[in-house]
């Protein structure tokens, strides 16, 4: 009850926030110095330029134009890519999923290690294992991703040739975007261990700390001195008592995290040549695609809002007081 | 791996009392614990060579001011204490065995299985983010082979065992849906789970209502009884411990003062500190935090305590003498014995509160004040 109760509530906070986020993007546009039509293609003949205008309802009121924008963009409309006349919708299909799987496998790999790494060095606070956890992760943190994509793709790739330098083959997520691409999971597999293993290793040290610093303070709690009096294994105290509690702060850090990748990792996706949406976005700036890139910035800014909506959401089942002290106000 | 049928279980974990013959052989002996803390400013003196002996399905009352070390000397023998920085002699028989070297790991099959505790505070004591049930039933899972469809089962009676209404809804609650004495009683419940022979109560109604303590208090006491287990119940409140324990330690600044059979205790206190706690103890008709008297000044620094008795600075009896010497602990009658040189209610004492009293103050500079007892005792409940 309470529960279903929260939900429509933040669901209601949902649409209008993307109410406001497609308002932005349509702006984006707009709010172009000049006539819009000369910047986004400032070499189109007259025709071409009357096309795009109509095709923008330039001529019509501010927001008799917003309102065709919206109904355009819920009926998948993103309008076209002016240089190929591709519609954004396709491109953005494309690269989406790219984007995400690689999100997802750098936050699983990143987690992977940090969540008992952090639990290991809060455990074993100040001893001589948790500096050295501490130290070594700072130091990959420090180096800059590029390094470490270029030093992956160059000894891993070109040198010991156990994986390809660079390059993209469509995994489990690509079909369900876009119909035309078969998976080859192995292949798959295969171009973005390299490149997850780059965004991951600036991640674990973040996230551990994170882990660790709250993991500290849980440790300290009375119930987990009672934890240990009714003689639990430690693995249980950790794991069971202390890591839930614990993981509100690096919760919310990956969901920003989730949201920055998606259209950030351009570093690496140049590097490995991975047709992800931060290649695109940077190949659309270059090229004043700003329909396209319009597009681009309405998915990351709608997937940026759904992020936070779900991590609003599993604070709620991490701790259930929370619950009580939302439905409250 | 055959599962014990659960009929022997149940006599375990519930009820015991049936099954263990009434004896009255030692379960604990603690001998000379001492247990510090390094710290910044230097060993933080929290328990200070103690020494007492429990008997199977008696009750040891531990009474003390804050910060007298009560806490830390149940965690000591316990061995529940943080481990760094943490200097712990002496010895700890439980049942005969030696505990003192014992770590975490050789120290786990006791927790819970044959001593327990109830923590001080109830409202931070249940893991927030856990089930009820979960957090009885993992204990009776540690302990013993049974089943999760049974723990659960074992979990639900415990809850009814210690009065809380919809047990069997309960278990799939949250602490924070509960209120803090039925947080309480669930902590009783975890405690009991398996059937400990000890069980310590730092404290288990401080946190509580003043309709509330009694229920608990009475709760425990027929638990105990059923289970034939010993208790240590530390309380800084006398009268909390009237009537309620066997026998009586009184600590102050980590060590004890004065240990007799309750009734004597009341009756017959002979150290000025446990008159004083005495003069202390709430009334009835006053709210709970309210003293009748507290006692002047603080208790000692534990890092760099006063040469002398302890608590000669507070004390309207002291003389010169407790201000050089620390009066050892001495049995003076069987069962009952203190450290004072000026004993309550002695020819020595009379002395030197006549001299006291002339003065105007005492030894240690102290404006003097009549320690008379309050005339209602509730020492013999
Ligand atoms: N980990 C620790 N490090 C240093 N000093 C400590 C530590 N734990 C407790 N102490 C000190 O030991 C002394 C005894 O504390 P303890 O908690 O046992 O008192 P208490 O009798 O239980 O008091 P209360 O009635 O307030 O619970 C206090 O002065 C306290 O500051
Ligand atoms: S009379 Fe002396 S020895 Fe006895 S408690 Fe007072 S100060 Fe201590
Ligand atoms: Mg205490």
């Amino acid at each position: 009850m309470e529960l279903t109760k929260l939900i429509a509530r933040r669901a209601v906070q949902l649409i209008i926030v993307l109410l406001f986020v497609s308002f932005f993007t349509f702006l984006l546009v707009r709010l172009l110095p000049g006539d819009p039509t000369d910047v986004i293609i400032p070499f189109g003949t007259a025709a071409k330029k009357a096309e795009l205008r109509s095709d923008l309802g330039l001529g019509k009121p501010f927001f008799e134009q917003y309102a065709d924008y919206l109904n355009n963009v819920l009926h998948g409309n993103l309008g076209k890519q002016y240089s190929s006349g591709r519609p954004v919708s396709d491109l953005v299909t494309q690269s989406f999923p790219v984007s995400i799987q690689l999100m997802i496998y750098a936050q699983f790999l990143a987690l992977l290690f940090a969540i008992p790494l952090g639990i290991y060095s809060a455990y074993r606070a100040g001893s001589r294992a948790d500096t050295t956890i501490n130290t070594t992760g700072f130091a990959l943190l420090a180096i800059p991703n590029f390094v470490v994509a270029l030093f992956l793709s160059y000894f891993v790739g070109a040198q010991l040739k156990w994986l390809p330098t660079g390059g993209y083959a469509p995994g489990w997520l690509d079909p369900l975007f876009d119909g035309t691409r078969g998976a080859d999971i192995g292949e798959h597999f295969n171009y973005m261990l390299l490149p997850a293993i780059t965004l991951a290793l600036g991640q674990i040290a973040i996230y551990m700390r994170l882990l660790r610093s709250d993991m500290i303070a849980t440790l300290q709690e009375n119930f987990i001195s009672m934890a240990r009096s009714k003689g639990i294994s430690n693995r249980r105290i950790l794991w069971r008592h202390a890591l839930r509690p614990s993981s509100l702060t690096l919760l919310t850090v990956v969901g920003l995290n989730v949201g920055a990748l998606i259209g950030g990792a351009v570093v690496v996706e140049v590097i490995f040549g991975i047709p992800g949406m931060g290649l695109k976005i940077t190949q659309a700036i270059f090229s004043r695609e700003y329909i396209e890139l319009q597009g681009y910035v309405l998915v990351i800014a709608v997937l940026f809002v759904l992020i936070n909506f779900t991590v609003d959401f599993l604070y709620t089942i991490l701790d259930p007081r929370i619950r009580r002290g939302r439905s409250a106000t | 791996m055959s599962k014990p049928k659960p009929t022997d279980i149940e006599k375990r974990v519930s009820a015991a009392g049936s099954t263990v013959t009434q004896s009255s052989e030692t379960l604990l002996e603690v001998s000379d614990l001492t247990t510090y803390f390094r710290s910044s400013r230097g060993l933080v003196r929290a328990v200070d060579g103690v020494s007492f002996k429990l008997d199977r399905g008696k009750t040891l009352g531990i009474v003390g001011e804050s910060g007298s070390g009560k806490t830390v000397l149940a965690r000591s023998i316990m061995e529940l204490l943080p481990r760094s920085g943490l200097e712990r002699n002496g010895s700890i028989l439980f049942e005969g065995t030696e505990l003192i070297d014992f770590g975490p790991k050789e120290m786990r099959p006791y927790w819970g299985a044959q001593m327990s505790m109830i923590f001080q505070d109830p409202m931070t004591s249940l893991n927030p983010v856990m089930k009820i049930g979960n957090q009885i039933s993992e204990s009776i899972r540690e302990h013993l082979d049974v089943s999760k469809q049974y723990a659960k089962e074992l979990s639900e009676q415990l809850l009814v065992s210690v009065r809380i209404p919809e047990a069997a809804r309960r278990l799939d609650e949250y602490p924070h849906q509960l209120s803090g004495g039925m947080r309480q009683r669930v902590c009783i419940a975890v405690a009991l789970a398996c059937g400990p022979k000890l069980l310590f109560a730092d404290e288990p109604t401080t946190a509580l209502d003043v309709t509330v303590q009694a229920q608990v208090l009475d709760l425990m006491a027929t638990a105990q009884n059923e289970r034939f287990m010993a208790m240590i119940l530390i309380t800084h409140d006398l009268g909390v411990v009237a009537g309620r324990t066997d026998e009586i330690v009184v600590m102050y600044a980590g060590r004890i003062v004065e240990r007799a059979d309750t009734k004597t205790l009341f009756s017959n206190m002979k150290m000025p500190y446990t008159e004083a706690l005495l003069k202390s103890i709430p009334r009835v008709d006053q709210p709970s935090h309210l003293r009748l008297s507290t006692i002047p000044g603080r208790p000692p620094d534990l890092v760099n305590p006063p040469e002398g008795c302890k608590f000669a600075p507070r004390c309207a009896y002291a003389q010169d003498r407790c201000t050089q010497e620390e009066p050892p602990l001495r049995e003076i009658t069987p069962g009952h014995e203190y450290r004072c040189w000026f004993p309550v209610g002695t020819p020595e004492g009379a002395g030197a509160l006549a001299n006291n009293r002339a003065q105007g103050t005492t030894a240690t500079g102290l404006v003097f004040q009549e320690p008379e007892v309050a005339t209602t005792t509730r020492g013999d409940g």
